[in-house]
């Protein structure tokens, strides 16, 4: 075998030997996916609103709907397999937090329904709502100042 | 159907592109970057706290409705809008109230079933 020359011919071989980065089509996997999740979510949210409900109150069923049917699918094992192939498509969407919360909820069953189930709940979700809740308290400080 | 006629589909199309493409940034840092994704979720909160706070992301809920906020981004921009709402009704006491008074519904729906979820499901044994 020949020893490489120069770093363009290994550039070269290194593109030739590794397989082709899959980040195009996570993207594009991630793109529907999350588009589809919001525009279920834009169709019951319209629904609710055909039913006389406000804005405010609407956008609130449009998050627990989701969050319940991601509860449902997180429980019988069919959303890991559809978060392994959207990727963030699902877990940016307010699904990921309802699957960050149910997911451990479920898998740490043994360690007890305290120290497991209502402890481990909030690995990923406890961080979203420090910084979430903490962000929102400032925002509203600021607000007091400024008015 | 009334409701199907009901619908605004323009609305829709918004809805699906805007909400894709705030998942593909997602992505993007998921696969370029080194986050995990409990990170690119507090990023995506507090991203759209501070969005939200400055009145931005509202633009974004009015052109794509649920495509702004049904993403983690608009969890973090109600939580804003809250706070900043309540702020100027009660003062001091409604930054504390408005912010989870808002998301309550959402984060109480979470947390219940999840429990729910733990009493009747039974954790997958994982292949060693």
């Amino acid at each position: 075998m020949n020893p490489i020359e120069t770093p363009q011919t290994y550039q070269e071989y290194v593109n030739q030997k590794s397989p082709n980065s899959p980040i195009l089509k996570n993207c594009f996997n991630a793109f529907w996916v999350g588009g589809l999740i919001c525009s279920i979510g834009q169709i019951i949210f319209e629904f609710c609103q055909y039913q006389g409900l406000d804005q405010t109150s609407a956008s609130t069923v449009v998050s627990i709907v989701l969050i319940g049917i991601t509860a449902i699918l997180t429980g019988i094992n069919i959303f890991n397999r559809i978060g392994k192939f959207a990727g963030a498509g699902t877990f940016v969407p307010i699904t990921g937090f309802a699957n960050s919360i149910v997911s451990p909820a479920i898998e740490y069953k043994s360690e007890g329904y305290v120290m497991g189930v209502g402890a481990k709940m909030f690995t990923v979700a406890g961080p979203v709502l420090v910084f979430g809740i903490s962000a929102s308290v400032l925002i509203g400080m600021i607000t007091c100042l400024l008015i | 159907m009334e409701f199907l006629q009901s619908i605004d589909y323009w609305l829709l199309l918004r809805c699906f592109v805007v909400g894709g493409l705030i998942c593909i940034i997602g992505q993007l840092l998921l696969d370029k970057t080194k986050l995990t994704s409990a990170r690119i979720l507090v990023i995506f909160v507090t991203a759209g706290a501070i969005l939200g706070g400055l009145g931005i992301y509202q633009y974004l809920i009015d052109f794509a409705g649920c495509g702004a906020t049904v993403p983690l981004t608009g969890f973090g921009a109600n939580l804003a809008k809250g706070a900043i709402e309540a702020s100027k009704e009660q003062g001091l006491l409604g930054a504390f109230i408005g912010g989870v008074k808002t998301a309550a519904g959402g984060i109480a729906a979470a947390v219940f079933f999840g429990y729910i979820a733990s009493l009747i499901a039974k954790p997958k044994i994982k292949k060693q």
